[in-house]
């Protein structure tokens, strides 16, 4: 198999603080791999390391030569309110040419790929005009202009509800069986993260990693996450539901409301 | 009115030579202000026509060519505010806040104990459009080519580094220099439009046809094109209601946009407000 992103033995740090230890991960053609942990723990480090916006202090990122990666950010951190439409938000990605408008071929490309995700229709339309798994798609298909072999995403079904992220997913399917490896962040582990071929449990360092099966048991996830957990088993399929016990909680200090008090 | 009154200025060499530069001022302010509203550096452009007054200052007491020696000075307040906002070491504002409000104090204390070198410091602060020189005038076309050419020739660049800095860079786009270059281009136009317009009132031109401009259209090449003659508009008509109202033509340019700005707002209601949202902070 073909690698085309390797990270070895990698440390980044923001400042004094290190948010990735020692992280071995291979990213493989084809590959389509989800990266769970809490928060702060460098799952966003990751993907920034695997695309190289991120030196590591330590370890080497093996890139294989002329890999071509594409980032999806976070649709929380998109500025929606920016003047742009569909198509120019798209076409932002285009390579090569200077002049201010696109080519007639780039604009044909740019109608494929938004046919092909369902949205050809919306190209004239501001990006805030547009329901959450459309705003997704906008750029999944400004990252698909670029013919990348690798896909990064950065949470691509927080905030979205239930029908959206089952066709976020099945979109991602499709194009993962065309080849392209994929590398997704996500919290939810039940919705997004069972249905993954390949998971890596991060919290600062990797815990484990490999199919969510063999990776999403009581153990790895309280290392993982510091909390207990128990996973079930439904449809085949491994189900996490927290283990909420007032005993395994520390308690906050408890602050007196009422009489002589003011809120 | 009558239209022989309203053509009466025309014959004037002076006031078509100040209603060119008004019209070319307001479509370079207008240009460069769309990028300046979007990454949210209108402060940075109020700051720097402050500092350059600084360089104005130093170039009068060592009699340095005025446009070499605040050029010069504006670049450099212009890097140095770049370099510290992409450090993040300290808040952007708070060091546009100290580096151009120091370049203005050295302006003002050079000018209090050494004199102005025979330049008028009120011209400076309040713009003096009917004086403008050759030389005045020959900078601001020579500006105003070089920044269309820029937007031209890297508009791609610019626009996905304005919208979305970390994937630009991660999609080969040069951030780092495309901002630099941003910001040079944001200080020769100050440079070229203060003498006209003052230090005081250039944020104003920056600001106003984009922020109507946004109002308007969805689109950003769209709001290129429109804040680009909206500014030009503003200079051509302000230019003009000074002459003919007796009023000096940088407050009445800024006057012009501010009541095109209360028309819009009021024509496109909520739509133009939801639009225009984003850009609170430069209001």
């Amino acid at each position: 198999m073909t690698h085309l992103v390797r990270l070895d033995r990698v440390t980044c740090r923001y400042g004094s603080e290190p948010v990735l230890v020692n992280v071995d991960l291979t990213v493989s053609r084809g590959e389509f791999v989800g990266v769970v942990g809490p928060s702060g723990s460098g799952k966003t480090t990751l993907l920034r390391t695997l695309m190289g916006a991120l030196p590591p202090l330590v370890g080497a990122v093996h890139r294989k030569p002329g890999v071509s990666v594409s980032y999806v950010p976070q649709t929380e951190t998109v500025n929606w309110n920016f003047p742009v439409t569909v198509g120019e938000c798209v076409l932002m990605a285009r390579r090569g040419r200077t002049l201010p408008w696109p080519s007639r071929a780039e604009r044909a490309e740019v109608g494929n790929i938004l046919e092909r995700l369902g949205i050809g229709s919306l190209e004239r339309r501001h990006i805030r005009q547009l329901s959450g798994g459309q705003q997704q798609r906008v750029f999944i298909a400004r990252a698909l202009l670029r013919q990348p072999q690798l896909l990064l995403m950065d949470e691509p079904t927080a905030g979205v509800d239930v029908k959206t992220r089952h066709e976020i997913l099945h979109l991602l399917d499709e194009l993962n069986e065309d080849g392209l490896a994929i590398v997704l962040t996500t919290h939810d582990l039940n919705g997004v993260a069972a249905h993954l071929p390949q998971l890596v449990c991060l919290n600062r360092e990797v815990i484990a990693a490999g199919k969510p099966g063999e990776v999403l048991t009581p153990e790895v996830l309280e290392l993982t996450y510091g909390a207990p957990m128990d996973v079930l088993e439904h449809a085949g399929m491994p189900l996490v539901v927290d283990r909420y016990e007032p005993t395994n909680v520390v308690p906050l200090p408890r602050r007196e409301f009422g009489a002589g008090g003011s809120a | 009115m009558s239209l022989h009154e309203l053509l009466t200025p025309f014959q004037f060499e002076f006031f078509v030579n100040g209603l060119i530069v008004a019209t070319l001022s307001g479509a370079l302010c207008g240009l460069v202000g769309v990028y300046v509203v979007l990454k949210g550096m209108s402060y940075i452009g109020h700051g720097l026509s402050h500092a350059i007054f600084g360089g104005f200052a130093a170039s009068a007491l060592l009699g340095v060519n005025f446009f070499l020696g605040a050029g010069a000075w504006g670049f450099a307040a212009a890097m140095m505010i770049n370099g510290v906002t992409r450090r993040r070491s300290i808040g952007s504002d708070a060091a546009i806040g100290v580096i151009t409000t120091a370049s203005f104090a050295i302006g003002v204390a050079l000018i209090k104990r050494y004199g102005s070198g025979g330049k008028n410091p009120d011209s400076l602060l309040f713009g003096q459009i009917l004086g403008v020189s050759d030389a005045d005038v020959w900078l601001l076309a020579a500006v105003t080519v070089a920044a269309a050419l820029m937007v031209f020739f890297l508009y791609r660049p610019l626009l996905f580094s304005t919208f979305d800095p970390e994937v630009a860079d991660v999609s080969g786009v040069a951030t780092a220099r495309v901002d630099a270059l941003l910001t040079l281009v944001l200080a020769a136009s100050i440079l070229a439009t203060m003498t006209v317009l003052g230090v005081t009132l250039v944020a104003a031109t920056l600001v106003i046809p984009a922020v109507v401009a946004r109002m308007l259209t969805d689109s950003f090449g769209r709001m290129l094109i429109m804040a680009t003659v909206i500014g030009a508009l503003c200079g051509f008509v302000g230019m003009n209601l000074s002459y003919h109202l007796d009023i000096p033509s940088g407050p009445m340019i800024v006057l012009t946009g501010s009541a095109l700005f209360a028309a819009v707002f009021a024509a496109t209601g909520r739509r133009g407000l939801r639009r225009a949202g984003d850009l609170a902070h430069v209001a």
